[in-house]
């Protein structure tokens, strides 16, 4: 039997599903309506008939639901098992996943488990099957070619938009699961302590890099995020400086982002921060060297003193808004 | 009791600057300078770092690449790794992920023949194709568990490895039965430069050079043979509009400028 349809898996991280399988969802929708095959979806939890009936409104055909206590922290292997027995037993033929650590880590096991071309980090679906992706950290960007009968996609977080809940309501199928004998054991989660927006998730980020002079700029920095309903990011040089703390890096050994607006401050564009941002949709630099990469790149650029400015744009924001945040 | 490390490399472009050939749409990456992929540069150091931690234990590094990707191993040697395997010949070449995973999954079965393995480790992702999932596609070759992003190693003896994974909210804890497979994170370690005496090993290092039928493997399963995806075309990405630069006598005026822009675009 030739194998046909997309699944989505949806990978429950902390008992909900991240906003990134909205995004699978309408990717995968765009795609069953143009090779006229169906959509489904396969949850993996331990709790996962909540979050089945939730997909199920989103415009999918049916959702697996595979429920097991085994399911309750990310293990790779468990997982992969998991999703592996459903995409095989109903042979899909395109299997989408987040560009997220835990989508990324099962894709790759699953291509292999599936015999699959994998590809991740797309940003684009054609409808003749082939895919785009970066290389060479976003400085080429490459069509590929899937030569296997089943695909492994995950795509790049923001790149589609999130499948909203409608009054439909797809099929829900319990799935049994038999994990096996665990080679992975997952021990404890440690939430981060500070109450700030995701990166990866958010509509706004905005980052500071050398130009601030030092961790006391940053403080500068969260005040305009915090003003902007956004997200704190950090170039390589502010990190290794010690100003803050390395899971704010953007860029090649940090993360990639790809926010509808990014705000640069005092970044001066090396090109290993540019592969993790360049793909935003409105990019802002605030930078005292109008010549620096990141100005000359920027959609909107505005030179001078970051000591006045940032202060400057606070005020102006929470003026134009009054009192009231903005939502992230 | 003594650990067995094998540590995977590869060697790629200095520069991510990389040219397309116009006639054939791929990378144009031949006669351009290489080095160690950066990010492997954390998991040589996570080796040589347990190596101390656990007297006794030993590094081996591995790369599936060109004869030239000798460079990388006795750069990893030299950086305090102590023996190093290429995995080479023209039936590699062109390999994707799933190709590569299954040419280092068989080189890695043989030397856990030779003598038992227990931690295999990566770096996070390369800076050439940069999907960051050989390492866990090697595990699945393997039926071995795997972790990806992990940002320390808590724990290790010859059964089980104790390891913090860097989620995108928050650290997972994770306890793996061994032999594994780990992909490292930059939080794990600073890489040291290599050392005198490690320079001298280096150079006096022999590499055995393992082919595919070394591997048992045959020459359709690996390189482009056995890739299961290929690049069609690459292309410089789309080029930005140009840019508005925001003007103003003063920084409030400026600000008030940009504020402006950001609410006309329905930024905020």
């Amino acid at each position: 039997m030739a194998n046909s349809g997309i699944l989505v898996v949806a990978v429950s991280q902390r008992g909900a599903l991240p906003p990134a399988t909205y995004e699978l969802v309408s990717a995968g929708r765009k795609l069953a309506d143009a090779l006229k095959q169906p959509l489904a979806a396969v949850v993996l939890s331990d709790k996962a008939s909540a979050l089945a009936a939730d997909l199920a409104s989103r415009g999918v055909d049916k959702v697996y639901s595979v429920e097991h206590a085994s399911l309750a922290g990310f293990a790779e292997d468990t997982f992969a098992k998991a999703a592996a027995d459903v995409a095989r037993k109903e042979g899909f033929a395109k299997i989408l996943l987040a560009s997220n650590v835990a989508g990324r880590a099962l894709a790759a096991r699953l291509a292999v488990l599936l015999k699959a071309g994998l590809a991740t980090d797309v940003s684009e679906i054609a409808d003749d099957g082939k895919v785009s992706r970066p290389y060479y950290a976003g400085n080429l960007v490459a069509s590929v070619e899937i030569k296997t009968p089943v695909a492994v996609l995950t795509l790049a977080p923001m790149s589609f938009p999130r499948a909203e809940p409608g009054a439909a309501k797809a099929e829900i199928v319990p799935v049994a699961f038999d994990p096996g004998a665990a080679k992975t054991t997952f021990s404890t989660y440690q939430p981060e302590t500070s109450n700030e927006i995701d990166m990866g998730s958010a509509e706004r980020v905005v980052s500071g890099g050398r130009g601030l002079g030092g961790a006391e700029g940053f403080k500068k920095i969260f005040e305009l995020a915090h003003a902007l309903g956004a997200a704190v990011g950090a170039s390589r040089a502010a990190v290794d400086s010690g100003w803050i703390p390395y899971k704010h890096q953007v860029g090649l050994t940090g993360r990639s982002v790809r926010p509808k607006l990014y705000v640069a401050v005092g970044i001066s564009g090396q090109i290993q921060h540019l592969a993790g941002m360049s793909s935003s949709g409105t990019i802002v630099a605030i930078n005292t060297d109008k010549d620096c990469p990141l100005m000359q790149m920027a959609n909107v650029s505005v030179q001078g003193d970051l000591n006045e400015l940032l202060p400057a744009i606070v005020e102006e924001v929470k003026r134009r808004r009054g009192a009231a945040p903005i939502a992230a | 009791m003594a650990l067995h490390i094998v540590v995977c490399v590869k060697s790629t472009p200095t520069s991510v600057n990389v040219p397309v050939d116009p006639a054939t749409g791929q990378p144009k990456t031949a006669g351009l300078p290489t080095a160690i992929n950066p990010y492997d540069e954390y998991a040589v150091e996570e080796a040589v770092r347990l190596k101390e931690r656990v007297p006794g234990s030993s590094a081996t590094v591995l790369t599936v690449g060109a004869d030239s990707a000798a460079d990388v191993l006795r750069e990893a040697i030299a950086r305090g790794c102590d023996a190093g395997v290429l995995v080479s010949g023209p039936e590699f070449e062109g390999g994707d992920s799933f190709a590569t995973s299954l040419a280092l999954s068989a080189a890695i079965k043989k030397l856990h023949a030779e003598k038992p393995v227990h931690l295999v480790l990566f770096g996070k992702n390369t800076n050439d194709v940069g999907a960051g999932v050989v390492g866990v596609q090697t595990a699945a070759w393997l039926d071995w568990p795997s972790a990806t992003a992990v940002k320390k190693i808590e724990a290790i003896d010859p059964s089980s490895a104790t390891v913090q994974r860097a989620m995108e909210d928050g650290t997972d804890v994770l306890k793996l039965a061994l032999p594994a497979c780990v992909a490292t994170v930059k939080e794990i370690n600073e890489p040291r430069l290599p050392s005198l005496k490690g320079k001298m090993a280096s150079k006096k290092a022999v590499l055995p050079k393992w082919t595919a039928a070394d591997l048992g493997l045959q020459p359709a399963q690996v390189g482009a043979a056995g890739a299961a995806t290929a690049i069609a075309k690459a292309a410089l990405p789309p080029s930005r509009p140009a840019g508005v630069k925001v003007e103003g006598a003063t920084s409030a005026e400026k600000a008030k400028k940009l504020v402006d822009i950001l609410f006309e675009r329905k930024l905020i």
